[in-house]
């Protein structure tokens, strides 16, 4: 049984139809990447499966249970976690609290334990903190507030709090964007390591395809909400159809 | 000595500012509105104390019972009028009118049941008893004022920099999409800040109410310094909203004093125009900036 199993998705704005029956799959431990150009419902479709929107309709399957319907909130909670494209991050927060918020879906749910802090359980989260702050190279700024630190180092933040919530499935959306070079390179490693680190499997929002195709163990491609291309990154990047998408009709 | 009588006395009575503007500010950092509906849900919560210590009910059960009433209507608006309007998209003014509204529904259920003739409040506390020391005198009912603020402060210090539930408020309050996605259910946490805010403004209500009489309408005045308070102070900091009362409170009974009690208002809000031409945040405010 594969561990998400997203079926025949279907959400429109107004009229206009972002997701038009998108199916896809992805094992454990597997990293799929989505690609697709500006508007093709990538970043729809990560809302769906994170619960952000409700789609009309599909089933989305984790684990052998339909999320659909489920809040946002409940979602993180069966073990997916997520990254946003524009940065959502608690800003005025140090880098340390917001891997710490991170862990919040491991403590305790009984709410009489919510009003003490229970030692032990506290040492365990913040090792689990440390970890990744040693894992994401973030030991140098570990005590700054986030809005003080550079834009590289933010992504970086995110990815962590992502992986604090120790996640089955992680939803990259767009992790390269907006870097360096040199960070790109840096970032595409951690992000092959994170699999046999933490056991993750990842979907994959990236719009550098040469990166993505690198990552990716499959790759789907997605056009005005259509899955359009599906199979291994040589094959969908070189699909007639993917070409068509990124440059244009000829005719129009 | 003088000033410093008067400095008390101030005090005294920027506390229960302080009270009423850390609920408007707990409701504005979280949801990003204005509850104009504050004081009224405060004067129900007050007025349900009133009404059930008539019934025999020992005067500290009633008062607790009161706080609980504050904080269900609460409840009732955030659940029945102010969720339903999100999911239908409503924007932030609309949000705000909805507040009103349900304020003004509240005023008509309390002049329904509790009448508009003022009424003397039973209390524990006395406002001529007094006391002296080295030239100092404070009377009983501001001396319970001024630590029940205190005490107010400090749990929801502890509350919201020291527990889980603290934490999940400052996450939901600072970036509410972000908190979902780490499985914090943010409408309960909510729903609790919109419960805790409407208590704390029942609790200035029941110290409030023995030293004016208790009408429908007497939280009004309070209400709005509460709101000058919260913005001096800067309305989404809570440490704030606490500072912001108490300054507004001395400012306020040193200008009665040395200028005219005919100026004692003018001054309080003078003294807020001149802060906020220097810092348009509010004292210890913060304003949330995105990165474009």
């Amino acid at each position: 049984m594969p561990l998400l199993e997203v079926e025949r998705l279907v959400i429109s704005f107004g009229g206009i139809v972002a997701l038009g029956g998108v199916s896809l799959k992805s094992d454990t431990q597997e990293i799929v990447g989505i690609i697709g150009p500006n508007g093709s419902g990538k970043t729809t479709l990560f809302n769906c499966i994170s619960g952000v929107y409700r789609p009309r309709e599909g089933k989305v399957i984790f684990k052998g249970e339909n999320l659909l319907g489920h809040r946002p909130h409940e979602v993180a909670q069966k073990g997916i976690a997520r990254t946003f494209q524009n940065l959502r991050l608690f800003m005025h927060m140090t880098v340390l609290d917001n891997l710490m918020l991170g862990r919040h879906v491991q403590f305790k749910k009984n709410p009489f334990h919510a009003f003490l802090r229970i030692r032990k359980e506290e040492l365990i989260h913040r090792e689990v903190a440390e970890e990744i702050i040693e894992f994401l190279d973030l030991q140098a700024f570990r005590n700054s507030r986030v809005s003080d630190c550079p834009y590289g180092i933010q992504k970086r933040v995110e990815l962590g709090r992502a992986l604090a919530q120790e996640p089955e499935l992680l939803l990259l959306d767009e992790p390269i964007a907006g870097l360096t070079s040199e960070e790109k390179e840096e970032m595409a490693y951690r992000i092959t390591e994170i699999r046999g680190r933490y056991k993750t499997a990842i979907l994959l929002v990236e719009h550098d395809l040469r990166i993505a195709s690198r990552l990716a163990d499959r790759m789907v491609a997605l056009d005005h909400g259509l899955l359009i291309a599906e199979g291994l990154p040589k094959e969908v990047q070189s699909a007639p159809e993917v070409i068509r998408a990124y440059l244009g009709d000829e005719e129009a | 000595m003088r000033i410093l009588q008067y400095t008390v006395t101030g005090l005294a009575s920027g506390s229960i500012y302080a009270l009423v503007a850390l609920g408007l500010s707990l409701i504005y950092r979280s949801n990003r509105i204005l509850n104009f509906g504050h004081g009224d849900m405060a004067t129900a919560g007050t007025f349900f104390a009133f009404i059930v210590a008539g019934l025999g009910i020992p005067l500290m059960g009633s008062f607790g019972l009161g706080l609980l009433f504050g904080f269900g209507i609460a409840l009732l608006f955030y659940f029945c009028a102010l969720v339903p309007a999100q999911r239908r998209n409503a924007n932030q003014l609309g949000q705000i009118i909805l507040t009103l509204g349900f304020g003004l529904i509240l005023q008509g259920g309390i002049i329904y049941f509790g009448g508009t003739e003022p009424k003397t409040f039973p209390f524990f506390l006395s406002d001529s008893k007094t006391y002296k020391t080295g030239g100092l005198i404070i009377d009983q009912l501001s001396l319970g004022t001024l630590l029940i603020g205190l005490l107010a402060s400090l749990f929801f210090y502890l509350l919201i920099q020291k527990t889980k539930i603290g934490l999940a408020m400052r996450a939901t309050s600072e970036n509410l999409t972000a908190a979902q996605t780490l499985g914090i259910p943010t409408r309960r946490i909510l729903a609790l800040s919109w419960g805790l805010a409407s208590a704390l403004g029942v609790l200035a209500g029941l110290f409030l109410a023995p030293a004016l009489l208790l009408d429908p309408f007497f939280m009004l005045e309070p209400f709005l310094k509460g709101f000058a308070a919260a913005i001096l102070g800067g309305l989404n900091s809570l440490p704030g909203a606490i500072v912001g009362g108490l300054i507004l409170g001395v400012a306020e009974s040193l200008a009665g004093a040395y200028i005219s009690v005919a100026f004692k208002n003018t001054f309080a809000f003078l003294v807020i125009i001149l802060v906020l031409l220097v810092r348009p945040e509010g004292l210890l405010g913060e304003e949330f900036k995105e990165r474009v």
